[in-house]
């Protein structure tokens, strides 16, 4: 038995406040199972962003729509790799996939993550650069050739009518593509709301939470990695596409705090037996990454300020800079979000008794180290499929006119 | 009960398919065809149904049912692991009550009624107390069955709740979704792991180890049925609780004479 692991143990049941079941010492589900709905709702908001320009021809976010797309792809290559790497026994993880029981809300994962993954996103990101890909094959030396040839699966037509077949297969994944991405997500929010166990989860709201969290993570993700990017090409950003983003993450975040409210209002009202330790809950050991951080930092603060610069007489440095302050908010507020979900779900003991804690390890497989490894290789990623598929305007042969009159600067 | 053997029976269908079954035989959970037969004892699950019954009011708190199914099934001996365990629940006159479960309750429990204890040497009066031994109720409609991914956790034809720990990945769902914090994952196979009320005994004919050794038969196990057990006496003579029955997991572990607080 692992020594580090008994001491954590034993340390957790000095604080251990009221009467827990003696089984529940241990916490579960760690930091990596928090990561994983944070990582998957990046996808689903990334993708839905991109929908956005394509189905609804939301033109001002045309800067946007490849990078959305590569990020979702990021994200999403990373997302199953902390439920794979704290499973007891992650070598026995392809029995979901052979002998999934069809009850279980987890063993569906697989095939909702292999659908979203294959049908829906390296479909839709082949499609809408295959043109390229043929170009930049002709004009390309070395690797990057061979690269471009294989990705492009040595399609070679850019006629017109192949283009014009592209685009509207685009479309018509987007549109499938919607919905799968509303699934993904709401799906993991139902593997928490669907546990009747759980006051804390037990919710039919939650799949509805989830989903529109995931929309403002995405949003605001996408706004960072196109702020950084563009300044670190060197380029102009593009002022109306930021307006728009902040315009949409205003929205969504909206929406996201009256959804919470409407949570809490409906428990606070209807005052089940799980209330009292609920309270005890929030105001305790919760206090700060509930109130403090996801709420007031995380949400209120962000719709003050995107409020405030999106619809006052700033000068666009100082627009820019505040969007930017907002969406590095907005983060920081959905990662406590999903661990106040997770983590904070298990904080307290089924007989509605007590609290117990967590203390997150340094090293081993459930700690820190792996956590932050697992944040930072989806940029590794997105930094990778950037050089391999330029999102960029500039990088496209493609005939573009209109050049955005807002690039000014 | 549909649950129960559709993993077996989904290898099966598969036998008769042989590119399939090259796959898994390959990949190794093939092995799983030989547990699927006939017990070699002659055991047949499907002539049996067991429960257990827990009369409250003879429980003395002793702890001896937690040392032996601890010793019975190799359990961890540390304070974090329990097949089975006793609660003691003290309610004062001002409504207050009072948990408590010191390693699982298998030393026994300090004394409450004289000034060695702090609420009572504080000037709290205690109304009533009593003990309640907890294990995996062995529900009929199970939660951790429905959630495990891969049906490692199963409802076997005789009404008990097992785990099959060559299969469990060690996801820890059915932990999560159990409401009576029944399971663990076992530290050293790292696989789900809690009370199969003894099932390599009652297989044989014998009681569970908990069940054994009470000193007072506060714990009465046996077959729901027609036959003329202890248990099914205890079903016709009593008032019977379950524990969180709005949970509608449909326990087979009855108590008498349980509190209102138990939870
Ligand atoms: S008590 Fe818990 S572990 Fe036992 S069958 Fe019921 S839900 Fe499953
Ligand atoms: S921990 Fe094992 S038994 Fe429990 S749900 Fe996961 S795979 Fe099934």
């Amino acid at each position: 038995m692992d020594p580090e692991h008994l001491a954590q143990l034993e340390s957790a049941l000095g604080q251990v406040t009221g009467f827990i079941y003696p089984n529940e010492v241990e916490l579960h589900w760690s930091i990596l199972i928090v990561i994983y709905p944070y990582l998957t709702g990046l996808v689903a908001g990334a993708f839905i962003l991109a929908s956005l320009e394509r189905v609804f021809n939301v033109k001002e976010l045309q800067p946007t729509y490849r990078l959305a797309l590569l990020t979702a792809l990021a994200f999403l290559i990373v997302a199953p790799m902390p439920l794979q790497a704290h499973l007891g026994h992650p070598e026995r993880a392809f029995e979901i996939f052979l002998t999934p029981n069809s009850a279980s809300a987890m063993a569906m994962f697989g095939f909702v993550y292999a659908w979203y993954l294959m049908v829906v996103l390296l479909m839709e990101i082949w499609f809408d650069y295959r043109a390229d890909l043929v170009r930049w094959r002709q004009s390309d030396k070395g690797v990057m050739k061979l690269v471009h040839w294989v990705i492009s699966l040595g399609s070679r037509d850019i006629s017109p009518a192949a283009v014009a077949f592209d685009r509207k297969a685009v479309q018509f994944i987007t549109i499938v593509g919607i919905p799968s991405a509303f699934l993904l997500h709401g799906y993991v929010g139902f593997i928490f709301g669907s546990v009747k166990a759980n006051p804390w989860w037990s919710s039919v709201l939650m799949p509805i939470v989830f989903l529109f969290s995931a929309i403002v993570s995405g949003i605001s993700m996408v706004l960072l990695i196109y702020y950084v990017t563009t300044l670190l090409r060197r380029k102009a950003l593009d002022m109306k596409c930021l307006n728009t983003l902040a315009s949409f993450l205003l929205y969504t975040l909206i929406i996201d705090l009256s959804l919470e409210a409407l949570d809490f209002i409906h428990r606070l009202y209807e005052s089940e037996e799980s209330i009292e330790i609920l309270e005890q809950l929030i105001f305790g050991k919760l206090f700060l990454s509930l109130t403090i951080v996801q709420i007031l930092l995380g949400t209120i603060v962000p719709i003050v300020f995107l409020a405030a610069a999106r619809f006052s007489e700033l000068p666009n440095e100082m627009k820019r800079m505040i969007y930017f302050v907002a969406a590095v908010l907005v983060q920081v507020g959905i990662f406590s979000t999903r661990w106040n979900v997770v983590i904070g779900g298990q904080l307290f003991s089924k007989s509605l008794r007590g609290l117990t804690a967590y203390k997150l390890e340094f090293g081993g497989q459930e700690g820190l180290l792996v956590a932050v490894g697992l944040l930072v290789l989806p940029f590794v990623i997105l930094a990778l499929l950037l050089k391999i598929l330029p999102p960029w305007e500039d990088a496209t042969t493609d005939p573009d006119p209109e050049p955005s009159e807002a690039q000014l600067t | 009960m549909s649950q129960t053997y559709d993993r077996r029976k989904f290898l099966a269908e598969m036998l008769k398919f042989p590119p399939a079954t090259i796959v898994l035989g390959v990949i190794g959970p093939v092995k799983l065809l030989a547990a699927a037969g006939a017990d070699e004892d002659g055991y047949e699950p499907t002539e049996h149904y067991y429960a257990m019954g827990i009369r409250v009011e003879e429980c003395i708190g002793c702890g001896k049912c937690v040392q032996a199914c601890k010793l019975e099934n190799d359990v961890p001996e540390e304070p974090f692991y329990f097949r089975t365990w006793v609660e003691r629940y003290i309610v004062y006159t001002d409504g207050e009550v009072q948990v408590d479960s010191p390693n699982g309750g298998m030393e026994g429990f300090p004394p409450v009624a004289d000034d060695t204890f702090p609420p009572v040497a504080a000037g709290k009066e205690i109304l009533r107390t009593f003990f309640v031994p907890k294990l995996c109720n062995h529900c009929d409609n199970p939660p951790c069955v429905q959630v495990c991914p891969v049906g490692a956790t199963f409802k076997s034809q005789d009404g008990v709740v097992l785990v099959d720990e060559d299969y469990c990945i060690g996801c820890r769902y059915c932990i999560q979704a159990c409401p009576y914090g029944a399971r663990f994952l076992d530290p050293r196979t790292h696989t789900a792991n809690k009370c199969t009320f003894c099932y390599h005994r009652i297989t044989k004919g014998l009681l569970p180890a908990c069940v054994e050794v009470c000193p007072t038969q506060a714990r009465v196990f046996g077959e729901i049925g027609d036959r003329s057990t202890p248990l099914n006496r205890m079903m016709r003579m009593s008032h019977l609780e379950v524990l969180k029955p709005h949970m509608n997991t449909e326990p087979k572990v009855y108590y008498t004479a349980l509190d209102g607080e138990v939870r």
